[in-house]
């Protein structure tokens, strides 16, 4: 009875599931170093909510990404965890906009929204 | 705003440069004139100590720019360098051999009256210590000929931010200003969020901008994106100056900002000579007057 029950529930149980997956946040985790990020390309899908876990190796780094409107520090010995949910498709640069030296200018990735 | 920069800026041909004339000061024309007109130079991004591609000639650009700016026929009241004085080094004692020989360079200056401002470069990494040891303050302001002029730092912070004591000094000072006083304001990088995903902004210049948006005769001169460019917030003008180090890519002209392949001729390079009266105009000087 119990597992007709199941098998019954079953379509709206994947349907549920499927929900599910595509809110559970997707973590994407960053690392910082002088000069760069490790991954410094991520690539994630439209209305996927995310949690971006970013941590440092050497010292304080910036994470911004302008066209999310999202600006952090990330400091040693810590995981800064972001949450953000894509909006809208595309390319999206993040850089780090803590001054750590020369080779500064160099430091950022993209964060690429598919459909 | 493409739009309005090109009918708030007309441009001129000049005999060393381009001359832009801006509509400023307008409002205040017969006491400006009863001043008398006076003029300045504008260097910024010199970058000494700076070794690469960008420039083969760095060792010697600083030197050339000075000699121009001391055959003008007619010499500056004074001079700012609108930071970026020497290039980043981990090394502080590196750091303050490269500020000790950029100041032996440019006190080949025959114009004593110098006043200098931090970038990222020289302030970031020891939060404006070694700078500080040189050049004294990081931020202040200056009256001449009736024009007040305001340094803002934006750089010893190397979150890129003027700060909440920086910004109740500069409410401070404004309070003191009647809103049609003639007001330059002197900086490293844009106030304003020119391209932010190139890091061509300052955090909370907004904050500056709403501060000085009273009063109706205000420009500002920064370096920092080692180009010219010219922007408009509100009836406030913004003025980027180039570089004399290596020009860079213009702001969104591709993914990645990038130093320009070097050119003998530095057609990218060079210092302003900006006249302040009745309107502010400037023209851009080359490195070496041909």
């Amino acid at each position: 009875m119990k597992r007709r029950a199941l098998v019954l529930l079953g379509i709206p149980l994947m349907i549920g599931a499927a929900r599910l997956a595509a809110q559970s946040p997707v973590e994407v985790r960053i690392s910082a170093r002088k000069f760069e990020f490790h991954p410094n390309k991520a690539t994630v899908k439209l209305g996927q909510p995310m949690v971006l876990v970013l941590t440092t190796e050497d010292r304080i780094h910036g994470f911004k990404m302008p066209d999310f409107g999202i600006r952090v520090e990330v400091v040693p010995g810590q995981e800064t965890r972001v949450s953000l949910t894509p909006g809208k498709t595309g390319s999206f640069t993040f850089l780090c906009d803590v001054f750590c030296g020369d080779g500064h200018d160099d430091m950022d990735g993209t964060l690429i929204v598919e459909a | 705003m493409l739009q309005r920069d090109r009918r708030d800026f007309l441009k001129l041909a000049g005999v060393a440069g381009v001359t832009f004339t801006a509509g400023l000061f307008a409002d205040r024309q017969a006491s400006a004139q009863a001043a008398g007109d006076f003029h300045f130079v504008q260097f910024s991004d010199t970058h000494w100590g700076y070794k690469g591609a960008a420039n083969p000639d760095a060792e010697n650009t600083l030197a050339k720019a000075v000699a121009t700016v001391n055959g003008l026929a007619n010499p500056p009241d004074f001079i700012v360098f609108t930071g970026d004085l020497t290039h980043t080094t981990d090394d502080p004692k590196e750091r303050r051999a490269r500020m000790q020989r950029f100041k032996e360079i440019v006190s080949a200056l025959r114009v004593k009256d110098v006043r200098f401002m931090p970038g990222e470069h020289d302030a970031s990494l020891d939060r404006g210590e070694a700078y500080k040891e040189f050049f004294g303050a990081v931020n202040y302001t200056f009256d001449h000929k009736g024009v007040h002029f305001i340094a803002l730092d934006n750089t010893t912070d190397p979150a890129a931010k003027l700060g909440d004591e920086q910004l109740a000094w500069l409410a401070a000072d404004l309070k003191q200003r009647k809103t049609d006083d003639r007001i330059v304001v002197l900086t490293h990088r844009p106030l304003f969020d020119l391209k932010p995903d190139w890091d061509w902004t300052t955090a909370d210049g907004a904050k500056a901008i709403d501060l000085l948006m009273p009063y109706t005769n205000v420009v500002v001169f920064y370096g920092h994106i080692h180009q010219e460019n010219h922007h408009m917030t509100g009836h406030i003008a913004h003025h980027a100056a180039k570089s004399l180090i290596f020009p860079l890519t213009a702001p969104g002209s591709q993914p990645k900002r990038a130093p320009l392949p070097y050119d003998a001729a530095q057609p990218g390079l060079g210092t302003r000579d900006v006249t302040v009266g009745a309107k502010v105009s400037f023209t851009e000087l080359p490195v070496t007057k041909s």
